[in-house]
């Protein structure tokens, strides 16, 4: 185990088990551990550096159209945005547990920690999933997929789009409702349903009566007090126009940002998945363990995207 | 892939290392940093004279002022494909990715670059990114331009998510290849390499390479979202949807700026190399020239909306944007003032390599102060958009980084093949390439003046023998890098063999032998001033310099 994996490996080009010599280039231990970790924050900044250029589209677009957001966010589940949080910030803890149990030579407690982690990013997946089939039925998506059907059904042949709401509100995931923790049981769902959120989490007096007629309008302008945005809301009354125009915009950027991430979640966890491999095979010990801290470190950054993703999306006020 | 490499690292029996092992394998999955260089040498290469055919399909479409060969759609792809396989394919990666790959280690003392599997990924990550434009050529072409504005790019019918797929592996590629560099100068320089024994080559790369991990990502994010835009139609480029096409705009020149001096300091570097070498003088104010190099690093990132004067930028955007562009110019003026003084008074000797450096100060030069012109942001709304800008950024891109790479590759030809090549063959293609690129491209700033309007295809006759004489300038540089072609060719089968240090050099790479043996130095390097020449004579039992008595270890 102590020779049997030298770091000889470009931390960053993971996938290639050990061979001899390859470290040839190097001086000392040290420098190519020392080499290796500059490698990996140079690659984790420009991970950020990619992601910038997201969150300076959101930068540009929450600025030149904050009433888009403010309005949409309602739509995002804070509940389930919070449980994926924690269950990151878990796997984040785990995650370097790891790496100090790889530093101690502790082989199991590394086994179980890595399980753990990628436990957690299966989580994580799998409550994304949840959301991203959510909006899916909704038809809440990016550009010219978005439904504005769904914002506007009261304004549209009533009938139909209730029989849709009551279909899609009975099979809706109780779960989900989170938007209206403030609503009557009932209501959330069928206001979900039908693409209301907002009704639901601005003003339950507002929605308790809905049978759909009322649109989700009045309900926005209990929103946020102070934002010119929530009271250009307030001024319409349950017409088109209170709806603002381009709400596919936050969806689109949500897509984008989320799913980017996602894509970082997955090949993190199969970087996490080619340490366990190697972790249960006894490759790290005391005296190697330069893939777990490097690994870990991805795992830290995929955490820490998701710390700015989830207020900027989830909780917009 | 194994058995080779490992056969790779572990052969000592070859001389060197291009005879170190043998066959396709050996080569196209070594994790040697010199072989990894040549190779992309072959490729950019290969792109170089992909791009330039379509140059030359352009000039000669052009000779006439409606339709000479192709017709306007056919136009419009050439001049694309022109600009993204020069971009992209051949400049981007040019100097760094082929000559420094090749001289970095060695320059450096040390046997590697720091991950050279990186470095090999680096390699087929561009291959790939190759084909997927190569690709976009064969299926539908693309007629965008290399810029890929919106919202054109999203709604014309031609292939622009191919090439955009491409253009995003393609600066996965560059981010290693920068990624490597950072890492190796900071950590792989052996005992007595200090910052300031560094060749300015390597302070070149260093200050390139920070700019490509910095500014890379951002480019492929850009396209990631032109990409998503063109297929999901995700609107966040696209008027229709409430988007903003100008974003795009600023996205991509956020990147695509500082990749001009991404294209340009590592030329800046080869320069310092030649200068020094050829005028057999320390270089006048290292210091000055290596902290320009990362003060133009600097700067590069602030000067990105000069290119939206006229996209409806904000005037006091446009005001702080001109500034900042002015700004360039005085680490740019340290360098060239710095070359200069290093000219003053030294022994100069005018072979091939040093014709191309002289021609790139003249050149950078002109490049240079054209482009004060188009800062400055009452006289840029009239060049703007027309063949003046053409002629800058060629002045700049072509005269500079081409000419900059022709001397590198003339200069560190010895040491990649161990081959000498015709000197006379040389002068004379660098003289006539010189010539070529000043009929070319002096005529352009002149019918650019004058109102000609760039990418048009059809043109007012008062224009046609501006652009006569341009086209046939154009054919006076593809006979020059014909010949070029021709006797480097040559020189790899019946050249002289080259000495260890043909051109009487101080850095490390001439203190190994030519070709260097597979991990660089037989014996560990010397490390002293890259530029003392004093103790550099000339051996003739050896045909080349040597460096006091060390380098007779």
């Amino acid at each position: 185990m102590s020779h049997g994996g030298k770091p000889e490996r470009p931390a960053t080009a993971p996938g290639h088990p050990g061979k001899p010599r390859l470290g040839h280039h190097y001086d000392t231990y040290e420098q190519q551990f020392d080499s290796n970790k500059l490698g990996m924050w140079l690659f984790l900044v420009t991970e950020i550096l990619l992601f910038g250029g997201l969150f300076c589209a959101y930068a540009v677009y929450r600025a030149k159209h904050p009433e888009v957001f403010i309005y949409a966010h309602y739509f995002l589940d804070v509940n389930l945005g919070a449980i994926n949080t924690v269950v990151l910030l878990f796997s984040s803890l785990t995650a370097a547990w790891a790496v100090r149990a790889a530093q101690l030579g502790q082989r199991r407690l590394l086994v179980a920690l890595l399980t753990i982690t990628i436990v957690c990013g299966c989580g994580f997946l799998g409550i994304k999933g949840i959301e991203y089939s959510e909006k899916w039925k909704h038809g809440l998506l990016w550009g010219k997929n978005f439904d504005y059907e769904a914002l506007h059904h009261g304004d549209h042949t009533g009938a139909d789009d209730h029989g849709e709401a009551a279909e899609s509100g009975e099979t809706a995931d109780h779960g989900t409702a989170g938007v209206a923790d403030q609503a009557t049981p009932a209501d959330p769902d069928a206001a979900l349903a039908e693409g209301t959120g907002p009704t639901a989490t601005g003003d339950a007096t507002a929605t308790t009566s809905s049978a759909g007629e009322i649109s989700n309008i009045p309900a926005s302008a209990m929103g946020p007090p102070g934002l010119a945005a929530a009271q250009m809301v307030a001024e319409g009354h349950g017409s088109l126009e209170d709806v603002p125009r381009n709400v596919h915009l936050f969806f689109g950027i949500y897509f984008i940002m989320t799913g980017l991430h996602a894509l970082h979640v997955i090949v993190g966890m199969v970087v996490l998945l080619w340490l366990l491999v190697r972790a249960s095979k006894g490759e790290f010990g005391t005296q190697y363990f330069t893939p777990v801290d490097l690994g870990g470190l991805y795992w830290h950054l995929v955490d820490v995207i998701w710390i700015f993703l989830f207020p900027l999306l989830y909780l917009i006020h | 892939m194994s058995t080779t490499s490992a056969a790779v690292g572990h052969d000592h029996g070859g001389d060197n290392y291009l005879t170190a092992s043998h066959g396709f394998r050996s080569w196209f999955f070594t994790l040697d940093h010199k072989r990894i260089g040549v190779m992309y040498l072959i490729s950019i290469l290969g792109s170089f004279l992909l791009g330039g055919i379509f140059a030359l399909l352009i000039r000669t479409e052009l000779l006439t002022p409606t339709k000479t060969i192709v017709d306007a759609d056919a136009y419009n792809q050439v001049f694309t494909l022109h600009g993204a396989i020069m971009i992209f394919l051949f400049i981007i990666p040019g100097i760094p990715a082929a000559l420094g790959n090749f001289v970095l280690p060695i320059m450096l003392g040390a046997k590697d670059v720091a991950f050279p599997r990186l470095n090999l990924l680096s390699y087929h990550l561009y291959v790939v990114g190759a084909l997927f434009s190569v690709m976009a050529i064969l299926f539908g072409s693309v007629d965008t331009g290399w810029t890929f504005y919106t919202p054109y790019s999203t709604t014309t019918s031609t292939n622009v998510v191919a090439i955009t797929l491409g253009v995003f592996i393609l600066g996965f590629s560059s981010i290693f290849t920068g990624l490597n560099f950072i890492v190796t100068i900071h950590k792989m320089r052996p005992e007595g390499m200090g910052w300031f024994n560094l060749p300015l080559m390597l302070w070149a790369l260093y200050a390139t390479a920070i700019i490509q991990v910095l500014a890379t990502p951002v480019l492929g994010i850009t396209v990631l979202m032109l990409i998503v835009e063109r297929t999901l139609g995700i609107g966040i480029f696209d008027p229709a949807l409430g988007g903003d096409p100008v974003l795009f705009q600023h996205f991509f020149w956020f990147y695509s700026h500082p990749a001009v001096y991404i294209m340009i300091l590592p030329a800046m570097g080869v320069i310092s190399e030649l200068i020094s070498a050829f005028s057999r003088k320390t270089i006048f104010g290292y210091k000055a020239i290596a902290y320009s190099s990362v003060a133009i690093a600097v700067l590069s990132f602030l000067v990105w909306g000069h290119h939206m004067f006229v996209s409806g930028q904000s005037s006091l955007a446009n005001m702080v944007f001109s500034a900042l562009t002015f700004s360039v110019s005085i680490p740019s003026a340290v360098k060239v003032f710095n070359w200069v003084a290093t000219l003053y008074k030294g022994s100069i000797r005018l072979d091939t390599p040093m014709i191309y450096a002289l021609s790139f100060i003249f050149l950078f030069g002109i490049g240079g102060l054209t482009g004060l012109f188009l800062g400055a942001l009452a006289t840029d709304v009239h060049l703007h958009d027309t063949y003046f800008i053409v002629a800058h950024f060629h002045y700049v891109m072509m005269g500079g980084v081409l000419i900059a790479f022709l001397g590198g590759l003339h200069y560190w030809w010895p040491k990649m093949f161990g081959r000498m090549y015709s000197e006379a063959w040389g002068k004379f293609a660098a003289w006539l390439i010189f010539v070529g690129f000043n009929v070319t491209f002096f005529t352009q700033f002149v019918m650019g003046s004058k109102g000609m309007p760039r990418r048009y295809f059809n043109y007012p006759e008062e224009f046609t023998s501006y652009h006569v004489i341009s086209s046939a300038g154009s054919y006076l540089l593809a006979i020059g890098f014909f010949i070029v072609a021709v006797y480097l060719v040559h020189s790899l089968v019946k050249g002289p063999k080259a000495p260890a240090n043909p051109w009487g050099a101080a850095t490390l790479e001439w203190q190994t032998s030519s070709p260097p043996p597979l991990h660089n130095f037989t014996a560990p390097p010397v490390v002293g001033d890259p530029y003392d020449y004093s103790d550099v004579v000339y051996d003739p039992t050896r045909g080349g310099y040597v460096k006091g008595e060390r380098a007779r270890v």
